[in-house]
Protein backbone atom coordinates (compact mmCIF):
# COMPACT_ATOMS: atom_id res chain seq x y z
CA UNK A 1 0.00 0.00 0.00
CA UNK A 2 1.83 3.42 -0.67
CA UNK A 3 1.56 6.05 1.51
CA UNK A 4 -0.47 9.27 1.21
CA UNK A 5 0.94 11.76 -1.70
CA UNK A 6 2.74 14.27 -0.07
CA UNK A 7 1.41 17.50 -2.02
CA UNK A 8 4.49 19.84 -0.67
CA UNK A 9 7.06 17.42 -1.85
CA UNK A 10 5.04 17.13 -5.18
CA UNK A 11 3.86 20.47 -5.74
CA UNK A 12 7.45 21.75 -5.29
CA UNK A 13 8.72 18.87 -7.85
CA UNK A 14 5.99 20.39 -9.92
CA UNK A 15 6.53 23.83 -9.87
CA UNK A 16 10.40 23.61 -10.23
CA UNK A 17 9.63 20.96 -13.91
CA UNK A 18 7.72 24.37 -14.59
CA UNK A 19 10.86 26.94 -13.66
CA UNK A 20 9.05 28.30 -10.66
CA UNK A 21 10.15 28.38 -7.18
CA UNK A 22 8.66 26.40 -4.71
CA UNK A 23 5.22 27.66 -2.81
CA UNK A 24 5.98 29.28 0.60
CA UNK A 25 3.63 26.96 2.36
CA UNK A 26 2.12 27.76 5.92
CA UNK A 27 3.81 26.16 8.72
CA UNK A 28 2.52 27.00 12.16
CA UNK A 29 4.73 25.54 14.36
CA UNK A 30 2.90 26.56 17.60
CA UNK A 31 0.49 24.45 19.23
CA UNK A 32 -2.86 25.48 18.15
CA UNK A 33 -5.41 26.72 20.35
CA UNK A 34 -7.60 24.09 21.35
CA UNK A 35 -10.84 24.45 22.75
CA UNK A 36 -13.11 21.69 24.32
CA UNK A 37 -16.47 21.21 23.10
CA UNK A 38 -18.83 22.81 25.77
CA UNK A 39 -21.60 20.29 25.28
CA UNK A 40 -21.94 16.80 24.13
CA UNK A 41 -21.84 16.36 20.03
CA UNK A 42 -25.95 15.91 19.83
CA UNK A 43 -26.74 18.87 21.31
CA UNK A 44 -24.17 20.87 19.56
CA UNK A 45 -24.74 23.14 16.59
CA UNK A 46 -22.12 22.78 13.33
CA UNK A 47 -20.92 25.81 11.11
CA UNK A 48 -19.66 24.19 7.75
CA UNK A 49 -16.81 26.36 5.97
CA UNK A 50 -15.86 24.67 2.46
CA UNK A 51 -13.05 26.05 0.52
CA UNK A 52 -13.53 24.16 -2.85
CA UNK A 53 -15.08 26.84 -4.69
CA UNK A 54 -18.85 26.25 -4.14
CA UNK A 55 -21.68 29.06 -5.08
CA UNK A 56 -25.55 28.75 -5.87
CA UNK A 57 -27.03 29.74 -8.84
CA UNK A 58 -27.51 33.11 -8.61
CA UNK A 59 -24.88 34.55 -6.70
CA UNK A 60 -21.28 35.45 -8.61
CA UNK A 61 -19.06 32.84 -9.26
CA UNK A 62 -15.07 32.85 -7.83
CA UNK A 63 -12.65 33.80 -10.34
CA UNK A 64 -9.00 32.07 -10.41
CA UNK A 65 -6.86 34.99 -9.21
CA UNK A 66 -6.43 35.20 -5.24
CA UNK A 67 -10.12 35.31 -4.97
CA UNK A 68 -10.29 35.87 -1.30
CA UNK A 69 -14.31 36.88 -1.45
CA UNK A 70 -17.02 34.66 0.15
CA UNK A 71 -20.62 33.21 -0.08
CA UNK A 72 -23.25 32.70 2.43
CA UNK A 73 -25.45 29.25 1.53
CA UNK A 74 -28.42 29.40 3.53
CA UNK A 75 -28.53 25.70 5.06
CA UNK A 76 -31.89 24.97 3.40
CA UNK A 77 -30.15 25.27 -0.71
CA UNK A 78 -31.52 22.57 -2.24
CA UNK A 79 -28.53 20.68 -4.22
CA UNK A 80 -29.63 21.38 -7.44
CA UNK A 81 -29.12 24.50 -7.18
CA UNK A 82 -25.57 24.37 -6.15
CA UNK A 83 -22.46 24.54 -8.51
CA UNK A 84 -18.78 24.30 -8.36
CA UNK A 85 -16.06 25.76 -9.58
CA UNK A 86 -11.87 26.12 -8.91
CA UNK A 87 -9.01 25.53 -10.71
CA UNK A 88 -6.49 22.94 -8.50
CA UNK A 89 -8.99 19.97 -8.39
CA UNK A 90 -11.15 17.81 -10.93
CA UNK A 91 -14.52 19.11 -10.61
CA UNK A 92 -16.29 16.48 -12.24
CA UNK A 93 -17.29 14.28 -9.04
CA UNK A 94 -18.48 17.63 -7.15
CA UNK A 95 -20.81 18.67 -9.81
CA UNK A 96 -22.24 15.56 -9.86
CA UNK A 97 -22.59 15.64 -6.30
CA UNK A 98 -21.52 18.46 -4.00
CA UNK A 99 -21.13 16.31 -0.95
CA UNK A 100 -17.82 15.18 -2.14
CA UNK A 101 -16.50 18.40 -0.85
CA UNK A 102 -19.46 20.04 0.22
CA UNK A 103 -21.14 17.95 3.28
CA UNK A 104 -24.16 19.93 3.66
CA UNK A 105 -26.66 17.15 3.18
CA UNK A 106 -24.48 14.63 4.89
CA UNK A 107 -24.79 17.45 7.73
CA UNK A 108 -28.85 17.47 7.66
CA UNK A 109 -29.01 13.53 7.59
CA UNK A 110 -26.51 13.46 10.46
CA UNK A 111 -28.56 15.89 12.43
CA UNK A 112 -31.72 14.12 11.83
CA UNK A 113 -30.09 10.88 12.85
CA UNK A 114 -29.77 12.62 16.12
CA UNK A 115 -25.68 12.67 15.67
CA UNK A 116 -25.67 15.88 15.46
CA UNK A 117 -27.64 18.18 17.43
CA UNK A 118 -28.15 20.97 14.16
CA UNK A 119 -26.65 22.29 11.51
CA UNK A 120 -25.71 25.69 11.53
CA UNK A 121 -28.00 28.05 9.50
CA UNK A 122 -26.05 28.64 6.77
CA UNK A 123 -22.17 27.30 5.35
CA UNK A 124 -19.98 29.62 3.90
CA UNK A 125 -17.83 28.76 1.14
CA UNK A 126 -14.54 29.96 -0.54
CA UNK A 127 -12.00 29.73 -3.83
CA UNK A 128 -9.28 27.78 -1.40
CA UNK A 129 -6.95 28.52 -4.43
CA UNK A 130 -5.90 32.04 -3.21
CA UNK A 131 -1.88 32.01 -3.04
CA UNK A 132 -1.41 34.93 -1.12
CA UNK A 133 -1.65 32.90 2.55
CA UNK A 134 -1.33 36.55 4.44
CA UNK A 135 -4.91 37.65 2.58
CA UNK A 136 -6.25 34.12 4.11
CA UNK A 137 -4.77 34.58 7.51
CA UNK A 138 -5.69 38.31 8.17
CA UNK A 139 -8.76 39.17 5.72
CA UNK A 140 -10.84 36.15 4.72
CA UNK A 141 -10.37 33.56 8.30
CA UNK A 142 -11.04 36.32 10.65
CA UNK A 143 -14.35 37.18 8.55
CA UNK A 144 -15.33 33.57 8.55
CA UNK A 145 -14.82 33.15 12.12
CA UNK A 146 -17.46 36.28 12.89
CA UNK A 147 -19.77 34.84 10.96
CA UNK A 148 -19.33 31.60 12.80
CA UNK A 149 -19.44 33.36 16.28
CA UNK A 150 -22.64 35.18 15.26
CA UNK A 151 -24.34 32.45 13.51
CA UNK A 152 -23.65 30.95 17.63
CA UNK A 153 -22.50 27.38 16.63
CA UNK A 154 -20.65 25.26 18.96
CA UNK A 155 -18.27 23.49 16.28
CA UNK A 156 -16.91 24.68 12.91
CA UNK A 157 -16.19 22.08 10.08
CA UNK A 158 -13.72 22.89 7.88
CA UNK A 159 -13.63 21.26 4.84
CA UNK A 160 -11.16 21.51 2.19
CA UNK A 161 -11.39 20.31 -1.66
CA UNK B 1 -10.95 17.34 6.99
CA UNK B 2 -8.20 17.15 4.73
CA UNK B 3 -7.16 15.20 1.47
CA UNK B 4 -3.47 16.48 2.20
CA UNK B 5 -1.46 15.16 5.06
CA UNK B 6 1.88 17.09 4.80
CA UNK B 7 0.31 20.05 4.07
CA UNK B 8 -2.30 19.62 7.43
CA UNK B 9 0.58 18.72 9.02
CA UNK B 10 2.31 22.36 8.63
CA UNK B 11 -0.97 23.90 9.35
CA UNK B 12 -1.79 21.86 12.50
CA UNK B 13 -5.18 22.96 13.20
CA UNK B 14 -6.32 22.19 16.27
CA UNK B 15 -7.56 18.87 15.17
CA UNK B 16 -7.94 17.15 12.05
CA UNK B 17 -9.23 13.91 9.61
CA UNK B 18 -6.96 12.62 6.89
CA UNK B 19 -8.89 10.85 3.91
CA UNK B 20 -6.57 9.42 1.79
CA UNK B 21 -8.46 10.22 -1.17
CA UNK B 22 -7.85 11.70 -4.56
CA UNK B 23 -8.58 16.31 -4.41
CA UNK B 24 -11.83 16.82 -5.05
CA UNK B 25 -13.07 14.14 -2.40
CA UNK B 26 -12.78 15.54 1.39
CA UNK B 27 -15.93 14.23 2.22
CA UNK B 28 -16.68 11.21 0.22
CA UNK B 29 -16.87 9.35 -3.19
CA UNK B 30 -19.64 10.88 -5.15
CA UNK B 31 -23.50 9.47 -4.39
CA UNK B 32 -22.04 7.03 -2.20
CA UNK B 33 -24.47 8.46 0.61
CA UNK B 34 -23.53 5.54 2.74
CA UNK B 35 -19.78 5.94 2.75
CA UNK B 36 -20.32 9.65 3.22
CA UNK B 37 -22.65 9.33 6.62
CA UNK B 38 -19.41 6.96 8.17
CA UNK B 39 -17.06 9.19 6.81
CA UNK B 40 -19.19 12.03 8.91
CA UNK B 41 -20.15 10.44 11.83
CA UNK B 42 -16.03 9.18 12.31
CA UNK B 43 -15.08 13.16 11.28
CA UNK B 44 -17.53 14.70 13.99
CA UNK B 45 -16.45 11.64 16.98
CA UNK B 46 -12.78 13.52 16.83
CA UNK B 47 -14.02 16.54 18.05
CA UNK B 48 -14.94 14.75 21.23
CA UNK B 49 -11.99 12.65 20.83
CA UNK B 50 -9.26 14.40 19.98
CA UNK B 51 -7.58 14.97 23.23
CA UNK B 52 -3.84 16.88 22.19
CA UNK B 53 -4.16 20.08 20.08
CA UNK B 54 -2.84 19.14 16.52
CA UNK B 55 -3.48 15.79 16.57
CA UNK B 56 -4.71 14.19 13.23
CA UNK B 57 -6.87 10.86 12.69
CA UNK B 58 -6.25 8.88 9.72
CA UNK B 59 -9.92 7.75 8.41
CA UNK B 60 -9.86 4.04 7.34
CA UNK B 61 -11.11 4.15 3.87
CA UNK B 62 -9.65 3.36 0.96
CA UNK B 63 -10.47 4.85 -2.18
CA UNK B 64 -9.22 1.61 -4.42
CA UNK B 65 -6.71 -1.28 -3.44
CA UNK B 66 -5.17 0.14 -6.62
CA UNK B 67 -2.90 2.92 -5.25
CA UNK B 68 -1.38 3.67 -8.98
CA UNK B 69 -3.63 7.29 -9.10
CA UNK B 70 -1.29 8.65 -6.82
CA UNK B 71 1.72 8.26 -9.29
CA UNK B 72 -0.12 10.24 -11.83
CA UNK B 73 -1.15 13.56 -9.63
CA UNK B 74 0.59 16.66 -10.38
CA UNK B 75 2.56 14.20 -13.12
CA UNK B 76 1.76 15.78 -16.31
CA UNK B 77 4.32 13.67 -18.19
CA UNK B 78 2.74 10.26 -16.35
CA UNK B 79 -0.70 10.92 -17.69
CA UNK B 80 1.06 11.86 -21.22
CA UNK B 81 0.55 9.03 -24.07
CA UNK B 82 3.82 8.56 -26.19
CA UNK B 83 3.10 10.96 -29.12
CA UNK B 84 3.68 8.72 -32.23
CA UNK B 85 7.27 9.70 -34.23
CA UNK B 86 7.51 13.57 -32.67
CA UNK B 87 10.71 14.71 -32.46
CA UNK B 88 8.92 17.75 -30.20
CA UNK B 89 9.62 17.75 -27.02
CA UNK B 90 8.28 21.50 -25.65
CA UNK B 91 5.86 19.57 -24.07
CA UNK B 92 8.03 17.46 -22.11
CA UNK B 93 7.47 19.55 -18.71
CA UNK B 94 4.01 20.55 -19.99
CA UNK B 95 1.50 22.72 -17.76
CA UNK B 96 -1.19 20.93 -17.47
CA UNK B 97 -2.89 23.16 -14.78
CA UNK B 98 -5.88 25.12 -15.11
CA UNK B 99 -5.60 29.07 -15.89
CA UNK B 100 -5.92 31.13 -13.23
CA UNK B 101 -8.69 33.63 -14.59
CA UNK B 102 -9.12 36.82 -13.46
CA UNK B 103 -13.02 36.85 -14.09
CA UNK B 104 -15.67 34.50 -12.54
CA UNK B 105 -15.92 31.63 -14.04
CA UNK B 106 -19.16 29.90 -13.70
CA UNK B 107 -19.89 26.44 -14.19
CA UNK B 108 -22.91 26.95 -16.52
CA UNK B 109 -23.33 29.71 -18.92
CA UNK B 110 -27.18 30.32 -17.68
CA UNK B 111 -25.32 30.77 -14.24
CA UNK B 112 -23.65 33.96 -15.91
CA UNK B 113 -26.94 35.17 -17.19
CA UNK B 114 -28.61 34.55 -13.55
CA UNK B 115 -25.99 36.42 -11.71
CA UNK B 116 -27.22 38.59 -9.61
CA UNK B 117 -25.21 41.70 -9.64
CA UNK B 118 -25.97 42.77 -6.73
CA UNK B 119 -25.37 39.73 -4.71
CA UNK B 120 -26.49 40.10 -1.20
CA UNK B 121 -25.03 36.81 -0.53
CA UNK B 122 -21.51 37.43 -1.93
CA UNK B 123 -19.05 38.79 0.43
CA UNK B 124 -16.21 40.83 -1.41
CA UNK B 125 -13.60 41.46 1.60
CA UNK B 126 -11.42 44.79 0.85
CA UNK B 127 -7.52 44.35 1.77
CA UNK B 128 -5.48 47.47 2.73
CA UNK B 129 -2.35 46.16 1.77
CA UNK B 130 -1.09 44.73 -1.65
CA UNK B 131 0.96 41.44 -1.77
Amino acid sequence: MQPPIDYIARTRDQYSALGYPPYDWVHNGDEPPFATPSKPLNEASIGLIASGGIYVEGQIAFHFRDDFSYREIDNRTPPTALRATHFAYDLKDVRKDANVVFPLETLHEIAAAGIVGEVGPRAYTFMGGIYSSRKVAEILAPALADRLVADEVDLALLVPA
Amino acid sequence: MSSALSITQAVNPPRAVFLDYPLGHTSGRPADKAEQLKIMQTTLSVFTSATEPGDIVQLPFEWSDDHSWKDRVMRPQANKKPSEGSMDDHDRHADDRVERYPTPQYQLPEDELAANEACPTCVFLSDNRSG
